[in-house]
């Protein structure tokens, strides 16, 4: 019994491991690399999904919606802080990517607004999200939960997002 | 249901209030963790509700000097991320975290309740207490810190909040001391937080 669940977990631990990071668009113009989210306090209303897009298409792309059965609605929003305050706004018309470019949503910038959580999210978990494009359509990505204040590229350290400080990214026990 | 907006009056307008606040950062960014020069114009009376739903007054946090914020549970990124940072550095400061007293006060009253704030921060550090109150008490004390905060609605019905996203710092009289600027440093703002706690009145 105990070897049986040792191999369980095991094998749980391999099939996260073996989520693609990565999703594409039928047509392989649109990449959509490392979506992540941060674990969310106890009872949040709201969340925020980062990641990097890459448009491999000669002609601009725009990610206009999202849906999830994790959240009541979804935006695609800016944030900024200036002069100390800080600002967010659902971006018009959807977020633009570049052709033969590329448009990264992360902490401080762009980011796909989870809004009425159902559950908070929790680090370790992940979630499915569609997204939709103008023109590659619906991509469905594998949101991965990363731990709250976590940086991009699966926790690693980001440095720019905190001034420049090395600190322990969310190393906050979550309950 | 749609809701009153809430109108600040006691701002001039945005430039004005950016120029005060412009000034204020000048000020505070030449003084380092020391005390700021203009103190006075900050900080006042209050009236509010805490997350366990008793009143409180300036009186309450005054005795230990104190770190108060001013941010919404609806925040997806900017008020989590500064509850954590606040968090990681109450735990860095040991023994002398308790020198001091930590408010996250609410700028959206009609979302954030006593209970879903003391909810909200049940994911931090329990000495930060969570203060809510009626929009007039919650524009009162945002009037006295001089913090800007404003309701922005979206295409959907919903609403948005700007505000200010610095940590205030407060010696145990309620007079001002200086700012933790949103994602401030770990060295500088535990230097700022440990010259806080010298200010502790019995040290």
């Amino acid at each position: 019994m105990r070897v049986l669940t040792k191999t369980l977990a095991v094998a749980a631990v391999l099939l996260a491991a073996a989520i693609p990071t990565f999703a594409q668009a039928a047509d392989g113009s649109i990449t959509v690399k490392d979506p992540y989210a941060r674990a969310t306090p106890s009872g949040a209303m709201t969340g925020a999904v980062y990641m990097t897009i890459d448009n491999k298409a000669n002609a601009e792309d725009r990610l206009i919606a999202g849906a999830s059965d994790v959240a009541a609605k979804i935006q695609i929003h800016e944030m900024s802080v200036v002069n100390g305050v800080m600002q967010m706004r659902e971006v018009p018309g959807g977020l633009a990517v570049p052709a033969d470019g590329s448009v990264t949503l992360k902490p401080g910038g762009y980011h796909v607004m989870l809004i009425g959580l159902k559950k908070p999210l929790t680090a370790g978990e992940t979630f499915p999200l569609t997204l939709t494009f103008a023109k590659a359509g619906n991509i469905p990505v594998t949101v991965k939960v990363q731990a709250m204040g976590a940086a991009p590229s699966n926790g690693g350290g980001m440095g720019d997002m905190h001034g420049g400080a090395a600190k322990p990214m969310g190393s906050m026990e979550m309950k | 249901m749609r809701r009153r907006h809430i109108v600040i009056t006691a701002l001039a307008g945005i430039a004005g209030f950016s120029s005060v606040l412009a000034g204020i950062l000048l000020l505070t960014a030449s003084g380092g963790p020391g005390r700021a020069i203009g103190s006075a114009a900050i900080g006042g009376p209050f009236t509010l509700v805490d997350d366990n739903g008793a009143p409180v007054t300036e009186k309450t946090l005054a005795g230990k000097p104190y770190a108060m914020y001013f941010g919404y549970t609806y925040c997806p990124e900017v008020c989590p991320t500064t509850l954590l940072d606040l968090s990681n550095w109450i735990k860095k400061l040991g023994p002398d975290a308790d020198r001091l007293n930590y408010a996250f006060v609410t700028v959206d009253p009609e979302r954030d309740t006593p209970q879903s704030m003391h909810a909200y921060l049940s994911s931090f550090d329990k000495r930060i207490r969570g203060y809510s109150g009626t929009p007039a008490e919650i524009a009162r004390i945002a009037r006295e810190y001089r913090v800007y905060y404003k309701k922005v609605p979206t295409a959907d019905g919903s609403y948005v909040m700007d505000h200010s996203a610095m940590i205030y710092l407060m010696d145990a009289t309620e007079k001002f001391v200086t700012f933790i600027a949103y994602q401030e440093a770990d060295a500088s703002a535990l230097a700022k937080l440990r010259n806080l706690v010298t200010l502790t009145p019995s040290s």
